[in-house]
């Protein structure tokens, strides 16, 4: 087991979309780290008989009839958007 | 009794009156509502609440159905239509719930009465409701403790006879835990027995919504109406609903249970170790068998767990992103500080550790080493179980290593409150049904009292065998019926203020 890689958190945050202060930053990297060490057990176990589960439950290829069916309306759609204007998001602008 | 009494009947007791005509669905509401008013401001239970819809509601309730003009308080997880949903998190703080989940659908269809939304450790992520970004609850038994969470608004709730019934939602026993230091019940129904259709998503391969309640036998009520397949979520599983009431009673001849050797190891509060093994022996004298089992990979459970969760939450919330609903922040320049800011100014310090976290070990070069590592550790975790089930009915277990713990005392620890996590976490990733009873009392200096809570796991898809059990123990011991000291002085000023009032009601 190689030993745990150094979490850089300043650079999954930006990965994550998520700003975080200079001290969360700081608070997160002794936290995580400390948590990474502690997932260094994981490869203890034998796992080489193992396939990767997704789910404890075998599911397998759920599908439904295509069929339309009445939702909800563009008004109700809008109703807990932070900005909307003339039906439609808003959105911060994304071009130049 | 008198009608200020009814907050403290269980939902069995309650139904009796109801359907007697004794009482009315609205003369509950009225009982509960003054109880909410009262007691709430110290225990923080609930973060809104909608009287007038549960009037209305009321007035149209068929006490003949199977949860009749029952009111059930619903964790702030799960969709209500028309009703806030605000996951405890400052980011849906203004979000109203578009339509009802499954869960709550159909047990309006059952005749219950959803009327208030309960607080909770915010997106789930936390065991004490300290991580609610509205107020933190506080446990009944003692405020100066926690309540356990993430569903420990609804178990406050129940504590406090704040309520009849509640939803929870358990990803890692985040209905049983809080079930457990609040000394009431709790049930987590098998991964797939219960639809996750308006249920905000933490992580998805393992969240699942049940009933916290004050017995046995009112899970079993809620479950009947809960459980069953929903064409709106995939993972719900296309199986027959067994009525659960229909095998509770007490004999337990021919049952047999295991205690893993594993969950009796150090680090088990005295006490919490003492009332287990004095329930495994008293199971004895109720006709079970008591015998060792081995699940040998439990050490590895918490592990797997904080990989798999973080992981599969840090996708889920990737949805709040300020543009759709939730909080959004103001004039930002450019994209990335629209996203950055509006996350950042949303989700609190437990939400954003375990966004940076499943970030991690999803990202590449890592995913290897962290996530897909702990999706085969999960595999054995399961197979332990397997093995372990074709000798036994059901495990027994603490539920959580220690009773309710001090306001304040983890909260600048995460991986020593992960760590208590270690005997409800295993039941998730193995997909396992499990339940917490009260089954004693931990003795505090100062002659404080706080619930124990035992857990019952059981196979994938036999909740009957644990509710039978769970109902067994319970019905032949007493501590199901203790109350909180709050609890008492609130139901005796009540009486006290209605006496001139009074209107006896057969019980």
């Amino acid at each position: 087991m190689p030993e745990p890689a150094e979490i850089d958190v300043a650079h999954v945050a930006r990965l994550a979309r998520l700003n975080l202060t200079e001290e969360e930053t700081t608070l997160f990297q002794t936290q995580l780290q400390r948590v990474l060490e502690y997932a260094a057990k994981l490869q203890e176990p034998d796992t080489s008989q193992v396939e990767t589960a997704a789910h404890a439950v075998p599911l397998f290829n759920v599908f439904r009839e295509d069929e339309p069916r009445a939702w909800f309306t563009a008004e109700e759609s809008l109703s807990n958007a932070p900005h909307q204007a003339n039906g439609l998001f808003v959105v911060t602008k994304v071009v130049e | 009794m008198t009608l200020s009494d009814l907050p403290a009947l269980n939902v069995a007791e309650l139904q009796v009156l109801l359907r007697r005509r004794e009482v009315s669905p609205r003369e509950v509401l009225e009982a509960l509502q003054k109880r909410i008013e009262e007691i709430d401001p110290q225990i923080g239970a609930y973060l809104s609440i909608d009287f007038e819809d549960a009037f209305r509601q009321a007035e149209t309730a068929d006490v003949n159905l199977p949860l009749g003009g029952v009111p059930i308080a619903i964790k702030d997880m799960i969709s209500v239509a028309g009703q806030p949903c605000t996951c405890g998190s400052k980011i849906l703080r203004n979000y109203r719930a578009l339509y009802d989940a499954t869960v709550v659908r159909k047990l309006r269809a059952a005749g219950a009465i959803p009327f208030g939304k309960t607080n909770m450790d915010e997106f789930a992520m936390g065991s004490s409701t300290e991580n609610s970004n509205v107020r933190p609850a506080r446990n009944p038994w003692d405020v100066t403790r926690v309540p356990g969470g993430s569903s420990g608004g609804s178990a406050a709730a129940l504590a406090a006879g704040e309520a009849f019934a509640a939803l929870g939602t358990d990803t890692g026993g985040s209905i049983r835990q809080p079930a457990a230091l609040s000394g009431v019940v709790g049930l987590k129904p098998s991964y797939g027995r219960v639809s996750r259709f308006g249920v905000v998503a933490f992580a998805s391969s393992l969240d699942q919504a049940g009933p916290l309640t004050k017995t046995v036998r009112d899970a079993a009520l809620l479950l009947n109406a809960m459980a069953g397949h929903d064409p709106r979520d995939s993972t719900c599983l296309n199986e027959s609903v067994p009525d659960y009431t229909r095998r509770l009673g007490r004999d337990l001849k021919g049952v047999r249970l295991g205690l893993p050797r594993e969950y009796l190891v150090d680090g088990i509060d005295r006490q919490v170790r003492a009332a287990i093994d004095a329930a495994a022996a008293y199971f004895q004298s109720l006709g079970a068998e008591v015998v060792d089992v081995s699940l040998p990979h439990t050490d590895y459970a918490v592990a797997a767990y904080y990989m798999i969760a973080s992981g599969e939450a840090s996708a889920n919330l990737a949805r709040f992103d300020g543009v759709r609903y939730g909080h959004r922040a103001e004039k930002a320049q450019n994209l990335f500080e629209h996203y950055g800011r509006t996350r950042e100014e949303g989700f609190g310090p437990e939400v954003k550790r375990r966004i940076i976290l499943g970030t991690y070990v999803l990202s590449s070069g890592y995913y290897e080493a962290y996530y897909d590592r702990a999706q085969k550790v999960r595999e054995l975790i399961r197979r332990d179980f397997a093995q372990a089930f074709e000798k036994v009915d059901a495990l027994i277990s603490p539920t959580s290593p220690e009773p309710a713990f001090p306001v304040g005392e983890r909260s600048a620890d995460p991986l020593r409150m992960y760590l208590a996590d270690v005997f409800t976490i295993a039941a998730n990733l193995a997909g396992i049904c499990g339940i917490s009873v009260p089954c004693g009392f931990a003795q505090m200096e100062g002659g404080t009292r706080l619930p124990i809570g035992m857990q019952l796991l059981g196979k994938a898809l036999d909740e009957e065998s644990i509710l039978r059990i769970a109902h067994a123990y319970e019905q032949s011991t007493t501590w199901h019926k203790e109350r909180p000291p709050l609890a008492e002085n609130a139901h005796a000023s009540a009486a006290a203020a209605a006496s001139a009032a009074r209107r006896p009601i057969q019980l």
